[in-house]
């Protein structure tokens, strides 16, 4: 379990909790926490595949900076997942290789 | 088009300085950050603060934040932007800004850029496994979304950074299975090494990682010693079962915006990377752009906030504003960043300066 249960300074309120959708499987959240905090909470690490040689790849700067967290949110590619927040129902995918924008379809996305 | 009279980007101890007092002093004042709140580094850091005691020595980050914070909200004049990036200044002053998805432009008469610093990375083998982290990545993760990097992390750097972190780390319940050093020495405070050796963390000072490995995620890391030339040892390699790999190999100025902007920057390892030029009043080569903390070379949030109450300062008088003793006050200012500055601690930002030429810049 990853999740911080107990800690002697800090306290954390986090949002209702959530479901979302990782490659079609279902995961639980907390609304309004990072898409990368909830799924690495839930084990998952590997984020994308890198464009070039295929290799896994996980956030690195957690702050928006380094884009190594990009994925594909609702269709929508090159999503950094770090300061994206989870809403109820989302649909995230590894993302491999470039994102392709043409890949969004009308409609979905923002 | 929107307008203002100073515009501040960035809200960490730097940029919140900066805006209450220039918005003190009666200027208006936008000030812009990327985060959900104001706060920057400081809303992570749960220890207690070194520094003087001028600059809240004592108290922890993430209560100065919060104080900076709310002072900042409760200030007429002072408007902030949360979820705020700004992505570029241009000739006739304006900034463009992407708030919450939309594009705006604001025309600023002033500008001060107080966008802190990243994080530098370190070369081995695998380094780009999921599970190798920036230490700030760890503590936004931990501190901020209580969610813990992993179980078993091997710490790279025994500056302040990466002791408090490892400290950070066992207070959140997980195990810290060794801090590595390249240096022959602790670089941190003897305070911070105390505390994480008295939790049983041994450091290896003289080690690098050789390299990581795991097929799709840190499983371990290896390291090894270096001799006095920096060269590695063979034969001397140690393993360690890990699943986190945690950075703390210094931060490098945030300064994409400082480029952009056509400031003349030069490059100074002692303060980071690339800084810019500027004056003693912190005016970079654009007349009417300041800098001010991390972002004009890495030290502390101490100096970041006085740094900040100095742009602050300078600004507001630009357009005005200016107290009645104003020689007063900044010669104040100048004069706590050179305690801060004083001592055995502060000798690579001494020479980092020194090296920028006195009075920094040709301005
Ligand atoms: C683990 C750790 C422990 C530390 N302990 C201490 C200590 O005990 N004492 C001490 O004095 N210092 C300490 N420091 C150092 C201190 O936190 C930093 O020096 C200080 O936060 C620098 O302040 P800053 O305002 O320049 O930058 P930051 O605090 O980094 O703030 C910069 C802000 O700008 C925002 N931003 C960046 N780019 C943009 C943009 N384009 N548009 C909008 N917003 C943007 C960022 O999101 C961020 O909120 C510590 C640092 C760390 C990491």
């Amino acid at each position: 379990m990853l999740r911080i249960q107990e800690h002697p300074i800090l306290r954390f309120q986090k949002g209702r909790p959530v479901r979302f959708y990782f490659d079609g499987k279902e995961l639980e959240g907390y609304e309004g926490e990072p898409i990368a905090a909830a799924l690495h909470a839930a084990g998952v690490k590997v984020l994308r595949e890198s464009a070039r040689f295929y290799r896994p790849r996980g956030f690195y700067c957690a702050i928006g900076n380094c884009s190594s967290c990009l994925m594909i949110v609702d269709g929508e590619p090159n999503v950094r997942v770090c300061t994206e927040k989870l809403r109820e129902g989302v649909r995230v995918q590894t993302q491999r290789g470039k994102g392709d924008l043409r890949q969004i379809k009308a409609g979905e996305g923002n | 088009m929107k307008q203002t009279g100073i515009a501040v980007i960035g809200g960490g101890p730097a940029g919140l300085s900066a805006a209450l007092e220039a918005a003190r002093l009666g200027a208006r004042v936008t000030l812009i950050d990327s985060e959900d709140r104001p706060g920057g580094q400081l809303v992570k850091q749960t220890h207690k603060f070194f520094g003087s005691r001028k600059q809240q020595a004592g108290v922890r980050g993430i209560d100065i934040a919060a104080r900076l914070a709310r002072e900042a909200v409760s200030l007429p004049g002072l408007e902030v932007w949360s979820r705020a990036t700004v992505l570029g200044y241009y000739d006739d002053r304006v900034l463009a800004v992407e708030r919450g998805g939309e594009f705006v432009k604001l025309r600023a008469e002033r500008a001060i850029v107080a966008t802190g610093a990243s994080e530098k990375v370190l070369a081995f083998p695998n380094n780009d496994l999921p599970g190798v982290y920036g230490a700030g990545a760890v503590q936004t993760l931990m501190n901020l979304h209580g969610v813990k990097p992993g179980k078993n992390v091997l710490m790279v750097g025994a500056g302040n950074i990466g002791l408090i972190v490892s400290y950070q780390l066992r207070q959140a319940g997980v195990n810290v299975k060794a801090i590595v050093e390249a240096a022959p020495r602790i670089g941190g405070y003897l305070v911070h090494a105390a505390k994480v050796r008295r939790a049983g963390i041994r450091i290896y000072t003289g080690h690098t990682v050789k390299r990581a490995y795991g097929r799709d995620g840190v499983e371990g890391a290896v390291i090894w010693r270096l001799d006095r030339n920096w060269e590695p040892v063979p034969g001397t390699e140690k393993d360690f079962e890990v699943d986190v790999i945690c950075l703390a190999v210094g931060l490098s100025p945030l300064a994409d915006l400082l480029w952009q902007a056509g400031c003349r920057m030069r490059y100074i390892p002692e303060l980071g990377g690339h800084v810019p030029e500027r004056g003693r009043d912190l005016e970079t080569s654009i007349p009417g752009l300041y800098v001010a903390g991390d972002v004009a070379g890495v030290e502390e949030a101490s100096s970041a906030m006085v740094e900040g109450r100095l742009a602050g300062l300078m600004a507001a008088a630009g357009l005005g504003y200016a107290p009645a003793d104003l020689v007063a006050v900044k010669e104040e200012l100048h004069n706590q960043l050179a305690a801060l500055r004083s001592g055995p601690t502060g000798v690579k930002i001494r020479q980092g300066l020194a090296q920028l030429g006195e009075p920094y810049n040709a301005n």
